[in-house]
């Protein structure tokens, strides 16, 4: 099987998968990074959300063969400490119920903040339209991407 | 704090004595461990409280909340799973209460699955508060005295001038003060006290706050451990084609390119119980999940599909059409309904339909099991451990003690996690192939393979009198869950729950009723959804109330007044019109209302609607009213309504679980629909003040939200719906 460098949080990682594999399961799998969520298999739930350069994919429908040219930032990659302003903001409002789909949330919501830093309304509902929770939290998302950027204006 | 529990060490011994207790949580030597003993095992009333060396002593076990060792380290325990309803806050936010301690300075863990030893640990019926909370209560204060006391007598005072605070017990007269730590090993030897003063609901100092949840943090930055996310050293990964009819069994397989691709390690036929019933696969054994997934894709299988009905919807409904017409078993009644019925005079009669519905927790299911001659352990997001424990502990032949079952977060559950026929199956592949496994199920493995919530029909019948209800019947046709869970249950056996949500308080001042079901006979799977029966029932019920209402001429709200005498029932009412401005709504906007009597908690909903520039009707906004009576936490229940209303639209407006030949339907996400973020609307929660006992929070709020919705829309269209799910363009 050959073997893909991939950038991930920062740091290089060689994987050995066949050119196929979606980037998923390589991180889920392969490197033990579970903080990014099989919901679906088909792009369709969005709990599987990281950052390739920067922009929100769904890492179940990226190849392991086209992540090697990438840098690509999963939810451990937002902080550690939870200091991401996204983070915060989740912790402010109180979002997470099971907490499964949050990572995939939060991943789209800090990819909208970084390019629009002052979201109306419906720019957080077409960001976070492809994510679905099960346990009924998107009033407080809605409300929670506001917050975070609200911290971000607050520096 | 949060943080994964450690996999437990390698152990023959039975039993968990506090030595061994104190290992496996890490502790120090010396620590007070406090718990009760269940002499009966679920019997609470007959629970003593004991230290973990009493337990020894006696020879008994332990069932641990508490643990705090000679550095000060506090556990405490959670006995129940977290699926999102917030166990793992609430349960110690009432033991810190007692115990006098910070949270921020405790640790919280699960609890392994120990039959009865807890009580029940099913986490279903929105149960875990209301039937623990005087339990722990009781564990945090005896604590709590036992600490005092030591330190009274290490200081020779009396132990009436002593306090406990912040992890410390105080001398009022002369200041002084120790630390829990340093006085656990005398009070470790204290006979707990039989009787301990609970504090008064007014000296609270986190119970009835909105502390932010514990177990967020881990839930933010990929820390938090789900099922799909636990592993244990040697592990593989195993995934199954499963028969996608649930009586099917497997013919013939040829594994041959399953084997051929890269990392697949076995390939064999797997049967899985489910209830009274087995389910038949091929399971895929390989070193990881990607694996699993393109060698299911080359499996090639041969299904026996033979001896029992391969259904779709329309006939599974015309089915229960026809039971529809049937006496069905009597439920509950008084008076005479048939012969008012017969007599005539203001009569109505509707009938409702609600669909089959899947879980679709977003963490599929999984289990991760190693099997053992003489031991079994699991881990994964189970909603009832205990169960798992005695059905493991029954079907291996193994002593309880001899069964781990170990709970991770759960990513959803909504009763699908509380089933042992994913976890029996984990533990049967990691027998065959002597090594522990993770058994991983495929979205479109967790959405087709059920159970489903059944779908069912309603007929209601009234006859009116001076504007109020003289006679009422309810018949409920569909599958009883019950009769595929045990052959214990029959047929002719009336089935209680489909009075369940109905507000019973409106039948004292009805003089003719008659509750009854039919059960509908079929192979498809099904079981409890969240809020069970009252997610279907509530719709029936408080629908056909509004019609009722209309037919005689009065205020939906006026009207279930006129048939409510229960004081709390009614200030719920009142509150509800308060809030949602009812009786000054205008037209234009229509709105709705529904109530529902839920899992120890009532309910209450106001749905307001508009017509959007299209002449679509909007939600506007969700009014919504719980009353659990005693509680912990409100941002929580708050959440928990939210939710409830969010999980009720996705069921009344949104998702459907069709069959086809006897074969689920929609498979993932793309046909099953979920709710999307600009979908919800504003949603504004108010929670009941009293001195009522506690109820349940995680589901009574679902219940009234379709029928509320429902009647909103006649409000405003003048459109009666019956059948759900519908579309809101389609109005």
């Amino acid at each position: 099987m050959p073997t893909y460098n991939l950038t991930i949080n920062g740091k290089n990682y060689p994987v050995e998968a066949a050119a196929q594999t979606p980037l998923l399961w390589v991180l889920r799998d392969l490197l033990g990074m579970t903080g990014t969520k099989y919901g679906c298999g088909i792009a369709q739930c969005g709990a599987c959300t990281v950052h390739f350069n920067g922009s929100p994919v769904r890492s179940c429908s990226v190849a392991v063969s086209a992540a090697s040219r990438a840098k690509i930032t999963t939810v451990e990659g937002l902080s550690p400490d939870n200091g991401h302003p996204v983070q915060k903001a989740w912790i402010a409002e109180q979002v997470p119920q099971c907490g499964y789909c949050q990572s995939g949330q939060m991943m789209a919501a800090a990819a909208l903040l970084r390019t629009n830093p002052n979201p109306a309304d419906e720019d957080i509902t077409v960001a976070l339209q492809g994510h679905i929770c099960r346990c009924g939290t998107y009033t407080r998302i809605h409300k929670a991407v506001k917050t975070a950027a609200e911290i971000m204006r607050q520096g | 704090m949060y943080q994964e529990i450690p996999n437990k060490e390698e152990s023959s011994e039975s039993g968990l004595s506090r030595r061994k207790f104190m290992r496996l949580s890490g502790l120090t030597t010396a620590a007070l461990t406090v718990g009760y003993y269940f002499k009966a095992f679920g019997n609470d009333t007959v629970a003593e409280i004991l230290t973990g060396e009493g337990a020894e002593k006696m020879g008994v076990e332990l069932t641990a909340w508490i643990a705090v060792d000679k550095n000060g380290k506090v556990i405490l325990y959670n006995h129940r799973s977290e699926m999102g309803q917030g166990s793992f806050q609430s349960v110690p936010q009432i033991l810190a209460e007692e115990l006098e301690v910070n949270l921020e300075d405790v640790r919280v863990e699960f609890a392994q699955g120990y039959q009865g030893r807890y009580g029940s640990q099913i986490t279903g019926g929105s149960s875990t508060i209301r039937s623990a909370y005087k339990l722990l209560l009781k564990s945090g204060a005896t604590a709590r005295e036992m600490l005092i006391e030591a330190a009274a007598v290490n200081w020779g005072v009396s132990k009436a001038d002593c306090y406990a605070s912040g992890g410390q017990v105080f001398h009022k007269p002369s200041g002084k003060k120790m630390a829990y730590g340093d006085l656990v090993e005398k009070a470790s030897k204290i006979t707990p006290p039989k009787e301990v003063a609970l504090k008064a609901r007014k000296d609270y100092k986190l119970i009835g706050q909105s502390l932010p949840r514990l177990d967020n943090p881990a839930k933010l930055n990929g820390t938090a451990i789900f099922g799909l996310d636990k592993t244990v050293p040697g592990m593989l990964i195993a995934m199954v084609e499963r028969n996608p009819r649930f009586m099917g069994k497997v013919k013939s397989f040829d594994a041959t390119a399953a084997l051929a691709v890269q990392g697949v390690k076995e390939v064999f036929k797997v049967t899985m119980p489910v209830f009274a019933f087995t389910r038949e696969g091929v399971a895929v054994v390989a070193t990881d999940t990607y694996a699993c997934m393109q060698a299911r894709k080359v499996l090639k299988i041969e299904w026996d599909d033979s001896g029992f009905e391969h259904l779709d919807t329309e006939g599974l409904f015309k089915r229960m059409a026809a039971d529809l017409d049937k006496e069905g078993n009597t439920v509950k009644e008084k008076g005479g309904f048939a012969e008012i019925w017969q007599q005539g005079g203001e009569k109505l009669e509707a009938t409702y339909r609600t669909p089959y519905e899947s879980h679709s927790c977003m963490e599929p299911l999984n289990c991760v099991a190693h099997w053992q001659e003489d031991k079994i352990q699991v881990w994964g997001p189970i909603q009832g451990p205990d169960w798992v424990q005695s059905d493991l502990a029954e079907r291996y032949k193994l002593k309880p003690e001899a069964v781990e079952v170990n709970m991770t977060f759960l990513g959803g559950g909504f009763g699908r996690k509380a089933f042992v026929d994913y976890t029996t199956e984990a533990v049967e592949i990691s027998k065959k192939i002597k090594s522990p496994v993770k058994v991983v199920w495929s979205r479109e493995d967790d959405m087709t393979q059920g159970p489903f919530r059944p779908g069912a029909l309603y007929r209601c019948s009234a006859v009116l009198s001076g504007g109020k209800i003289k006679g009422l019947q309810a018949r409920m046709a569909g599958q009883n869950m019950d009769l595929q869970n045990s052959p214990k249950f029959k047929p002719d056996a009336p089935n209680a729950s489909m009075m369940e949500g109905l507000c019973e308080n409106y039948l004292e001042q009805i003089p003719h009723y008659r509750f009854s079901d039919v059960p509908t006979q079929s192979p498809i799977p099904v079981m409890w959804w969240r809020s069970v029966y009252s997610s279907t029932n509530d719709f029936a019920f408080e629908s056909f109330m509004d019609e009722m209402a209309h037919a005689a001429g009065k205020d939906p709200m006026a009207f279930r007044m006129e048939h409510i005498n229960d004081k709390r029932v009614r200030a719920m009412i009142t509150k509800l019109a308060e809030i949602s401005g009812w009786d000054k709504r205008q037209k234009g906007s229509g709105f709705g209302m529904a109530i529902a009597d839920c899992f120890g908690s009532f309910t209450g909903q106001v749905v307001q609607l508009q017509k959007d520039e299209n002449g679509v009707p909007r939600i506007k906004k969700v009014f919504a009213v719980i009353d659990c009576g005693w509680y912990v936490n409100p941002d929580i229940i708050r959440a928990q309504v939210e939710g409830s209303i969010q999980m009720g639209f996705g069921a009344a407006v949104v998702h459907e679980t069709h069959f086809s030949d006897g074969k689920a339907v929609e498979q993932n996400f793309d046909t099953y629909q979920m709710p999307r973020i600009g979908d919800i609307p504003e949603i504004e929660v108010h929670i009941m003040e009293n001195e009522e006992e506690a109820g349940g929070a995680g589901e009574p709020a679902l219940p009234p939200f379709a029928p509320a919705l429902c009647n909103a829309l006649f409000d405003l269209t003048g459109k009666r719906i019956r059948n759900l799910p519908f579309m809101l363009e389609d109005v």
